[in-house]
């Protein structure tokens, strides 16, 4: 089938089996490798996009169904070259450590804080829990939200024992 | 070692530089082995065995072989080719019989992924299926199936391991240290239970991938997601009889490891695809499934700990029998049992020990390196027993613990003298106990058990490890000056995101008082190019890598003062340098630029001298022994790190559901090289910890099915799942051999968290756990004094874990005798 679409702002199309799935098809059919593939079964969120300014896992998106659609994908991101507020904090708060699930939690953080421009932690843990990371323990991810919408206490740190 | 830590003033040390391939990572752009394709890539797919054990009577691969777009189709029958990192007991693809659930038989590759899948479900195979032996207690009894009726004809590194031909015994590990039975006759209390673990999943969020190329000449490359790019290479050639100089390692950056990763797993099939398909690359990536059953996991355990105490609670004896659960192969499991066997009593000293670890195999998924190497299995039981018998001969469980603490003077179980540079685990276990109030609960906490009704209870936890190595283990850098006065250095550890190579950036740079970023530590690793390096385990690599580079660095300046002499006519004893230049320290004007030294210097006339600026520095473990076989005295430990953990949860008495409110960690890690990433190894392995603690495990039916092979059934933590407050303490006792005084902590984040939390739910309840994982229903069953689930071999799939009473060897029967 014949699919047309927007990703980060440039126009595709291209012809697509049927059963292709959109994360497939942004991967292998585009070469847009930042999306990552974790499970193939929409529970670990490492291949989170945007498609019509709502986050999708795009392991469960068929191409086809993206006929149309405006996708974002974490190439998209840094505009001309320069990191989003949100890669800087991420970047600044020690969010990324293996990276294979940045790209998706980049995404899904990105709807919070569209959604909740403040959001408590709450809400933080709430618009990330689709994501899932093994290396970091989330903690510092939830400390990038909150920097990137002025919120960090400046609190958070390793402690010195003694001091 | 060089560079003291007692310097004042550091530049980079101690600063929370930012990751140096975040940018990749960030924007996408960062290339995994997941995304790569190569020009006439196969894809390859595995039939794997739908049974725990079984007779391969005929495999047709006809009608696999005839499909369009199948370049190759692979049996065990025609690999000859025998694999093993210590016991070299495991093939390329299943022969004659399968070993386990999900265990490769055959496998496929073609044009397209798509190709390749059904190719795969073309492939017949025909079994007669055999009774599984299943659990590792169960593996041990007379009469029991053999996993390995080979076992006697294959080789092994006999220095390090004992498998036991004729059994199911892949290695048995001792532990002889005093007199452990005059111990117990001194003893006023003795005291003995029984602790488990399942088997669990590393989880990294890229899952295994490799692609290989068999090209002309047997020249092999191989592009994969691994921890240890040279093991990966040592093995390979091994396997296949080949010079190393044949095989090419590279591994660009890598999706996660946490110990899956770190020896051989998907290369040499992969490998033989394409050496069928006529030398085409050939990708194969694990499915989520296959990660859990395919690959390997992480070895259940059976511990059973029997104490001696005084009557003022110093343990005077103490003995230990671990049963490690290998699974089908032996892997790093035999190496797990060792070194968790000498290590095996935790961070205490214990007078008179007798440690006997055995390794057993099972038909089921194999066991491997994971993040803590036994530790936090075994420290599940050490530390749920300290409160065990701290309680039963009336004392608190921290004082306890104090009162027995490894400090200067003790012996560890291998007799090796703790010294005041050692590390400090009494200041890192009072460090989470202050941080959790521990003994007492705050108005807050008070306040809130009246408005929840729930009970809020605290437990402290300690732990140690040492990097678990041969003493043979070594490293090297070379460090290259570029024309423009920017360095590149070349080690062989791997990035995994654990952050080494913004460490070693800083060390670097620090030693050689350069800018952060005039220094570039390569992320990707190519075993041609780069420096050997053992392997990226242990929690070893910051360390080990750290000081090979401070002496590149060493020798590096060392060759540019020399070229820096002749030109600027001085003695290189009268020279200094700082990030631009090199100049005469009574006469600054007197300089060169780095640029102009870089890569040899020419005279305005044209004649040149000196060369490209090189460094190089090499790194081997020192004074480490083997471990004596029947004693297990010797000297098996680069450093230990120190730490504890304290947990605070609130319980609800009567459904037995919790909350965890509070995890505070300290560990001693010598000096700080960067506060961010400490933090981020601290609460990253804390997560991981308390998902194996809270929920994680695999679970078989009856038959030796693995149940649970997705996130919807083996659940790892999300965002949702964090504690209500998370605390990271460091203690900073320089180690005096370690790169500025540090030493590792990579793997520690993760040890004692469970034990923390049982504690913790014990003070809170009264719930009495002695399994792992803690579910709610764990529970409430041990508040019931119900029997606990045998979390992972079940009657009946998920949703029901209920096992067989009279299936369980032992209960959890504690026995005080005064």
């Amino acid at each position: 089938m014949n699919v047309k679409l927007t990703v980060n702002g440039e126009a595709y199309e291209r012809d697509v089996v049927e059963d292709r799935t959109l994360l497939r098809f942004i991967r292998e059919d585009l070469g847009l490798t930042g999306t990552k593939d974790g499970c193939g079964a929409g529970e670990c969120g490492a291949c989170t996009v945007y498609m019509n300014g709502k986050t999708v896992n795009s392991c469960m998106v068929l191409a086809v169904e993206a006929d149309g659609a405006v996708i974002e994908t974490i190439e998209g991101e840094a505009a001309d070259g320069m990191l989003s507020k949100l890669q800087e904090a991420f970047d600044r708060n020690h969010a990324v450590q293996c990276g294979f699930c940045t790209p998706g939690m980049l995404m899904s953080a990105k709807e919070l804080i569209h959604n909740h421009p403040k959001p408590t932690v709450e809400q933080i843990k709430e618009g990330l829990e689709g994501n899932l990371c093994r290396c970091t323990g989330y903690q510092q991810i939830i400390e990038a939200v909150l920097d990137a919408t002025g919120q960090l206490t400046g609190k958070e740190g390793l402690e010195h024992a003694g001091k | 070692m060089q560079g003291s830590s007692d310097s004042t003033r550091f530049t980079h040390i101690g600063k929370s530089a930012l990751r140096s391939e975040a940018i990749e990572k960030l924007t996408g752009s960062a290339m995994y082995v997941s995304d790569m394709v190569l020009p006439g890539m196969l894809y390859a797919q595995v039939k794997r065995s739908p049974h725990a054990r079984a007779r391969i009577k005929h495999i047709d691969i006809s009608k696999a072989a005839a499909l369009t777009g199948v370049r190759a189709v692979l049996t065990g029958a025609e690999l000859n080719y025998r694999l093993g990192l210590y016991i070299v007991d495991k093939n390329i693809l299943a022969k004659g019989e399968v070993r386990h659930y999900g265990e490769a038989v055959a496998a496929v590759a073609a044009d397209t992924l798509e190709i390749a899948r059904k190719a795969v479900d073309l492939i017949d195979v025909e079994y007669e299926v055999l009774d599984p032996v299943l659990s590792h207690m169960d593996a041990l009894k007379e009469g029991a199936p053999l996993v390995h009726p080979d076992l006697g004809t294959y080789d092994c590194v006999k220095a390090t391991f004992t498998p036991v031909p004729g059994t199911n015994i892949a290695n048995l590990s001792k532990t002889r240290k005093g007199d452990v039975e005059k111990g117990f006759d001194e003893s006023a209390w003795i005291i003995e239970r029984e602790y488990d673990n399942p088997s669990v999943q590393h989880v990294p969020m890229e899952t295994h991938v490799a692609i290989a190329q068999w090209g002309k000449n047997d020249n092999v490359t191989v592009w994969s997601s691994a921890q240890s790019p040279f093991t990966v290479r040592n093995l390979f050639c091994y396997a296949f009889k080949l010079p190393l100089n044949k095989v090419r390692v590279l591994v660009p950056h890598v999706g996660g490891g946490f110990g899956g990763k770190a020896g051989i797993h998907l290369e040499p099939l992969v490998a033989c695809l394409s050496r069928k398909a006529g030398g085409r690359p050939v990708k194969l990536q694990a499915s989520r499934e296959e990660e859990f059953s395919l690959l390997p996991c992480r070895s259940a355990l059976t511990y059973r700990i029997k104490t001696g105490v005084s009557a003022e609670g110093k343990i005077l004896a103490q003995r230990m029998w671990m049963y490690w659960d290998a699974g089908a192969y032996a892997d790093y499991a035999v190496n797990v049992t060792r070194a968790s066997g000498y290590s095996a009593a935790g961070p205490y000293e214990i007078p008179n020990a007798w440690v006997d670890a055995y390794t057993v195999y099972t038909n089921k998924p194999y066991g491997t390196a994971y993040r803590g190497f036994g530790h936090v299995e075994f420290h599940w039981g050490v530390e749920r027993h300290m409160d065990l018998v701290a309680r039963s001969i009336g004392m608190d469980p921290l004082e306890f613990r104090l009162k027995n603490a490894l400090r200067p003077g003790s012996v560890s179980l291998t007799g090796e003298k703790i010294t005041d540079h050692t590390g400090d685990a009494l200041t890192c276990i009072r460090e989470v106990a202050k941080a959790i109030n521990y003994g007492k609960l705050t108005e807050e906490e008070k306040e809130r058990e009246r408005r929840t009704g729930r009970r809020i209870g605290k437990g402290v936890a300690a732990l140690h490890k040492a990097p678990a190595m041969p003493p043979y283990t070594a490293t090297a850098a070379v460090i290259k000056m570029n024309s423009d006065g920017t360095v590149i250095a070349n080690v062989g550890l791997m990035e995994i995101g654990q952050g080494s190579t913004t460490a070693i950036a800083q060390i670097v740079a620090e030693r050689l008082g350069f800018r952060l970023d005039q220094v570039k530590v390569t992320v990707e690793k190519d075993t041609d190019r780069d420096p050997y390096d053992w392997q990226t385990v242990a929690s070893k690599g910051l360390f080990i890598t750290g000081n090979a580079c401070i002496l590149a660095c060493e020798d590096l300046l060392k060759k540019a003062y020399e070229l820096a002499a002749q030109v600027l006519c001085a003695s290189p004893e009268d020279l200094s340098h700082d990030a631009d230049r090199v100049y005469v320290t009574h006469d600054p004007s007197e300089t060169v630029t780095w640029a102009k030294l870089s890569v040899g210097y020419s005279y305005p006339e044209g004649r040149s001298i000196g060369g490209p600026l090189i460094g190089v520095g090499q790194y081997i473990a020192q004074g480490l022994s083997n471990l004596d076989k029947e004693t297990g005295q010797g000297n098996p430990a680069l450093n230990w790190t120190y730490g504890a953990h304290g947990i605070i949860v609130e319980v609800d008495g009567v459904t037995g559901e919790y909350k965890v409110l509070k995890v505070a960690s300290a560990f001693d890690v010598g000096k700080v090289i960067n506060p961010g990433m400490i933090r981020g190894q601290a609460i990253g392995g804390m997560i991981q910890g308390l998902g194996t603690a809270m929920c994680e495990g695999y679970i078989y039916d009856k038959q030796g099915h693995l149940l649970n092979t997705s996130f919807t059934d083996n659940k790892i933590p999300t965002a949702k799942d964090l504690p209500e407050e998370i605390e990271t303490i460091v203690v900073e006792t320089p180690q005096l051999d370690g790169p500025y005084g540090a030493r590792g902590i990579g793997e520690h984040s993760m040890i004692s968290v469970a034990p923390a939390l049982g504690n913790a739910i014990q003070a809170a309840v009264g719930a009495d756990l002695t399994h792992m994982p803690m579910r709610f229903e764990d529970v409430w069953r041990a508040m019931q004094n119900k029997e606990p689930i045998d979390n992972w071999i079940t009657k009946r799939p998920v949703g029901s874990c209920r096992s067989d009473p009279a299936a369980r060897r032992h209960g959890p029967d504690t026995t005080i005798a005064p």
